[in-house]
């Protein structure tokens, strides 16, 4: 799981991690981490390894203190982000904005009481607000999956679409790819929500089974929605008709195409562990004093049968 | 004389009556024609099978919610409670893989505990709304509220999956069928026809009408009010764990996000069918189709552009508010 | 602002002398109704009604139900259109649009259904839609003193800040008073104001309407209670099925001629010869039974082919006994039946030992009035008609059977309960208790709010019913009802019995005696002999 696209921030963190004493201040630092609910596997990944980051570095460190909120919606983060900044006394806030517009506010408020800022995967609307930004890729995510439809249709073809939740994550995601495949004589037949949810995904491909005569591939943009597809596929027997690229790096799916599964082809990389390494580094401006700031972008990294070992962590529960 | 209120017998009531009784079904054949007119698989085997078969959870659960609704009750807390069935199914049938081996006997002991727990979980709700006195709104909103977080805790924030292996086994149980006929179907249609039965023909869907209608009158008419209130969790509970038996084969999995927002679809098929929120008159078939109505909106949409995507939920409320405003006009007196 | 200054109906009564509107009943009409009449679909309910309501004028409408009165009335006070004629007030058509307008020129109704939100206070109640108010904010403490005010005029001492479901039927239907009092209202229409009340708070409402009246108030009044009439009308309008009867002073009508023409026919007697004489076994026995907070060590028997009354004054208990009695209450102490001991925890225990109770509220207890006649027939006895299934066929036998037994008249036979007229469903609820076949039937209240025909055929049922071996047990509020049904009458007070007349002793004074609790001299009250249950 621990797969970082940044070798240099790879080697500050085992700098850090091998001096478990080294700790510059005696003080002890509160870093609070505001991440969403864990209401479907990718967040439920995020859950978990925030937890497992936390668990780890309050382990090593005497003097790091964490305050873990998790929310269902923005409105509930908000209150969350109030509170640590109100009753909890945090120096440093991580947070996975739950939708970048409502967000905003709430999080410049914490940067302008002077604390040390660093925002996950959802940029906020405002630039220059946050300390450190550690996202993964969404139009990359996009293009690198155009780019597979493309390699892997040089001819052209019939496609199906199913989309997240109406998200600014999810229109950049799909714009790229839609770019991505222009020119290519790859026909998009239909696009739909599946809100990033099994049932609702495998609700919505039984629906285009019965639609569409003729699919070539299908991008369920999620490893959750993939699953899906492919039980409906599976049960409207035309396994062999078509394949699916889901998204994220779920295990499973992993799995599937390391074992050169021809429904499964490849992955896309969108790893829910960026918010550990999102703690992680803002752990270490405190323990190493390291100056920590900037931008980290991870790759959305296309797994293949070739490179699928690399990227397969059975312990994960994601 | 003997009753001047009693007169109002205009023949435009009985018309109003008339669609009282029979606008759930017209807004479905409607449908159904529009459905037919836009898309000609529309009345494929296979999208009519795919309908029908993803109704049936809704459905078995909506039949359970006509008699709780029916007997002046409430029951927020199903679609938390399938998902936790639903995880406890898959815990269950992990844990007995290693014991029994990958075949029917771990999936029958999935069934049962799934039974099993809808069972207790609907006699707790039932209980506290009967012998503690609690509304049933607030003792199933509480309810609903632990059976997911159960879930969550269960499934580590994760997805619980089952044993490949015995998903194998145990998937014919969603996709197989007797003579062409989803089992699902089978089961959904076997529970609305029995549940219509018990509405219409028996003493305990008198009883339930009767203490909606007015519990005050059901207790000076010997009914036992409490005992029959229960029995409506009780037995709703044992309908959301036969759904969850038909849901977990077809993905296998459970998650936080299993049967989110099933009651609310369940409670919105139950009053489009013509069933009065507040108690006192429910029927079952109407339940049934107002279940079939749900599904097929979603399904024509799905099957068409006609509208932005964006827009689904507008269109669905606009048709669930139009199939009730087709059947009210009666004043109950 | 603080709307209506002139709210001078809700403060104490001016005297007679300097009322300064003071309109003569010589003046005009101030509400007139010229050849109404209304119908509901095809159903004509009124024909033709010529009707004058005059300044200062109490006018008392009587009729059977179903006669009409409450539709006049509605006519009368804007809630329904009439189908033909017009309405005049003061001498000028009018066609309220709604109550609300009718409200507006001074014509209030008071419903025979209570009209009151019951979560809200009672001053809520009184000053509800017209709410006093200083700038935006209601003006609380002033509506309080107002509330207090009028309530204390009509003598019912609540507190105005109580919640209206926490007050008793009499207070409920004072505040409804208070409330077209507040309203200063110019004609006030009554729907049988009594029907809940006991002689004593009617005392009190009559006061009232006399002080009204003194000030100019048109009263539009109906009732059941026939005595009344003498002590509070000036006029009175009979109707019968829809169409005018007669209308003349009170003092040329006698309570036999007024039911006469209610009916149309003589009413020699309404009471029918009583019941034979009951057997010799005694049926039930009750010994030192206790409700808790209602019933205190109560003890009496009952034989077959017996009718035993009940008599007492409000809250003396009766009903809480009987409910006690079969299970509708926790109570304790020893009952038996046919001489065996019996433990009867349950409505469902008492019928299974064919002991069978017929409620006082019918629409409160007895009736689910949204549903038909055939579902609420059978309620009570469904086990007899279900195996595993409910047998429509024999249901509709019994309804049919029903029909028949009891008389009961209505237009469709699917048409909810709740539209039938009061002494149908009075009928139809004793047809369900009676479905049970029990041995010992207790009536509570088995005439309350019906016509005076209607009354005669239930005297005339009980009175079958104990000839043919059944025990009854009546409670009423009406001392001629008992008197005229029951073998032998047991009085209670406060929960405990007073004392059991029988035969010869059957008489208003001895009844009064044991209920008003004294030894003697209650002679001068045997006036109060509408006692009722609280």
């Amino acid at each position: 799981m621990k797969k970082r696209a940044m070798s240099l921030v790879g080697a500050a963190l085992a700098a850090a991690i091998a001096l478990p004493g080294a700790a510059l201040s005696q003080e002890t630092t509160i870093i609070g981490v505001s991440i969403p609910a864990a209401t479907h596997g990718w967040t439920g990944g995020v859950n978990f390894h925030a937890q497992e980051a936390i668990d780890r570095l309050e382990q090593e460190y005497e003097n790091l203190d964490f305050v873990l909120a998790t929310a269902g919606d923005a409105g509930k983060q908000v209150s969350d982000l109030e509170d640590m900044l109100a009753t909890r006394n945090i120096d440093a806030l991580v947070v996975l904005p739950f939708e970048s517009d409502p967000l905003t506010g709430p999080v410049k408020r914490v940067k302008d009481a002077g604390k040390f800022v660093t925002v996950v995967d959802r940029g906020l609307a405002q630039e220059g607000i946050e300390d450190l930004y550690v996202a993964g890729d969404n139009p990359g995510f996009g293009r690198n999956a155009g780019e597979f439809f493309k390699e892997k249709m040089p001819d052209g073809g019939k496609i199906v679409v199913l989309r997240g939740i109406p998200t600014v994550i999810d229109n950049q995601r799909v714009e790229a790819f839609q770019t991505a495949i222009e020119g290519s004589g790859i026909e998009i037949l239909g696009m739909e929500h599946g809100n990033w949810n099994r049932d609702d995904a495998f609700e919505v491909m039984q629906d285009f089974l019965s639609r569409f005569p003729e699919i070539n591939a299908v991008w369920a943009s999620d490893d959750d929605m993939a699953l899906g597809v492919i039980e409906a596929i599976r049960q409207a027997n035309r396994q062999d008709e078509m394949w699916v690229l889901g998204g994220a790096g779920m295990k499973q799916m992993i799995e599937r195409v390391g074992d050169n599964d021809t429904m499964v082809p490849a992955d896309v990389l969108y790893p829910p562990s960026m918010i550990a390494t999102a703690i992680e580094l803002t752990a270490l401006k405190y323990v190493s004093g390291a100056a920590i700031e900037g931008r980290y972008i991870l790759n959305s990294t296309l797994v293949t049968p070739e490179n699928a070992s690399q990227y397969y962590y059975p312990d994960s529960p994601f | 004389m003997s009753a001047e209120a009693s007169t109002p017998a205009a023949p435009a009531r009985r018309m109003r009556i008339d669609l009282h009784v029979w606008g759930p079904l017209v807004a479905l054949v409607l449908l159904i024609l529009l459905g037919a007119f836009l898309n000609a698989n529309f009345l494929s085997y296979g999208n009519v099978t795919n309908v029908l078969a993803r109704s049936a959870f809704i459905g078995i659960i909506a039949v359970g919610m006509t008699f709780v609704i029916t007997a002046g009750g409430l029951d927020l807390s199903v679609g938390s409670m399938a998902a936790f069935i639903a995880g406890v199914m898959i815990i269950v049938m992990n844990w007995l893989v290693p014991e029994l081996g990958a075949g029917w006997p771990v999936v029958l002991a999935g069934m049962g505990a799934a039974l099993l727990v809808g069972l207790v979980a609907g006699a707790v709700n039932g209980l506290l709304v009967t012998r503690a006195g609690i509304e049933a709104f607030i003792v199933t909103l509480g309810t609903m509220g632990i059976f997911r977080s159960l879930v969550t805790w269960l499934a580590d924030g994760g997805t619980l999956s089952l044993n490949f292996e015995v998903r194998e086994v145990y998937r014919p149980v969603y996709y197989g069928g007797l003579f062409g006929v989803a089992w699902p179907i089978v089961v959904f249609a076997v529970i609305a026809v029995i549940g219509e039965i018990v509405m219409r023909r028996t003493a305990f869907g008198r009883h339930c009408a009767a203490i909606g209608s007015n519990d005050q009158v059901a207790r000076y008419s010997a009914i036992h009010v409490d005992t029959v209130r229960l029995l409506t969790y009780v037995f709703l509970g044992i309908l959301v764990g036969i759904a969850t038996i038909m849901y977990v084969p077809r993905l296998g999995s459970a998650s936080s996000t299993t049967g989110l927002l099933w009651e609310l679809e369940a409670i919105a098929a139950v009053i489009i069918g013509g069933t009065v929120l507040k108690g006192g008159f429910g029927r079952v078939w109407g339940t049934a189709v107002g279940v079939l109505i749900l599904s097929l909106i979603d399904n024509i949409l799905n099957l068409t552009d006609l509208v932005s995507p964006y827009l689904n939920g507008a269109i669905q409320g606009v048709i669930i508010i139009l199939a009730v405003v087709l059947q009210r006009g009666r004043k109950a007196g | 602002m603080a709307s209506q200054p002139q709210n001078g109906a809700a403060e104490p009564a001016p005297s007679a002398g300097n009322a300064p509107e003071r309109k003569g009943p010589a003046e005009g009409p101030v509400l007139a109704a010229r050849a109404v009449s209304k119908s509901f679909g095809p159903v004509q309910v009124l024909f033709d009604i010529d009707f004058e309501l005059r300044p200062g004028e109490v006018h008392a409408l009587i009729g059977e139900n179903g006669a009409g009165k409450s539709t006049l009335m509605k006519c009368l006070a804007g809630y329904q259109p009439a189908s033909g004629g017009e309405i005049l007030l003061r001498g000028r058509p009018v066609a309220f649009a709604s109550s609300e307008e009718a409200e507006k020129e001074g014509v209030v109704l008071i419903h025979q259904e209570f009209n009151l939100a019951e979560q809200l206070s009672a001053e809520a109640n009184i000053f509800l839609g017209r709410e006093l108010k200083r700038g935006p904010f209601l003006d609380t403490a002033l509506m309080r003193k107002r509330s207090a005010e009028v309530l204390r005029e009509l003598e019912t001492p609540v507190d105005p800040a109580t919640p209206v479901s926490a007050l008793s039927v009499s207070q409920k239907q004072m505040v409804e008073i208070a409330k077209a009092l507040v309203r200063n209202a110019r004609v006030l229409i009554m729907d049988e104001p009594t029907a809940v009340l006991t002689r004593r708070e009617a005392e009190v409402l009559f006061r009232q309407i006399e002080r009204l009246k003194a000030d100019g108030v048109a009263i539009l009044y109906t009732s059941h209670k026939l005595d009344e009439m003498e002590r509070v009308a000036d006029k009175v309008t009979i109707l019968r099925d829809g169409h005018h009867v007669v209308t003349a002073p009170v003092a040329e009508l006698s309570e036999e001629d007024m039911a006469r023409q209610m009916v149309g026919r003589d009413l020699t007697d309404v009471f029918p010869p009583k019941a034979p004489e009951p057997g010799a076994s005694v049926v039930l026995e009750v010994e030192g039974f206790s409700v808790p907070g209602y019933v205190k060590d109560v003890s009496f028997t009952l034989r077959q082919g017996e009718i035993l009354g009940f008599a007492g004054l409000v809250g003396s208990g009766r009903t809480e006994l009987m409910e006690g009695l079969v299970g509708l209450r926790h109570a304790s102490g020893t009952v038996r039946l046919d001489g065996n001991e019996v433990h009867i925890a349950s409505p469902r225990d008492a019928v299974r030992h064919g002991l069978a109770y017929l409620t006082e509220d019918r629409k409160g207890h007895g009736l689910l009035l949204g549903k038909g006649m055939r579902q609420n027939l059978t309620l009570l006895g469904l086990e007899r008609f279900s195996r595993i299934f409910i047998d429509e066929k024999a249901e509709e036998a019994a309804l049919d059977a029903a029909i028949a037994r009891f008389a009961i008249r209505a237009p469709r036979r699917d048409i909810p309960v709740g539209n039938l007229s009061g002494g149908n469903q009075q009928k139809l609820l004793l047809a369900k208790t009676m479905l049970v076949e029990p041995a010992i039937l207790i009536a509570d209240e088995p005439t309350r709010g019906i016509d005076i025909g209607t009354k005669q055929q239930i005297y005339g049922f009980i009175t079958e019913l104990a000839a043919e071996g059944h025990a009854i047990i009546v409670i009423s509020s009406e001392m001629a009802e008992v008197i005229g049904l029951c073998h032998r009458i047991v009085v209670m007070r406060s929960g405990r019995v007073m004392g059991e007349v029988s035969g010869e002793e059957i008489t208003e004074n001895e009844i009064v005696r044991y209920a008003m609790g004294l030894q003697q001299g209650a002679e001068e009250r045997a006036g109060d002999d509408h006692v009722r249950r609280g």
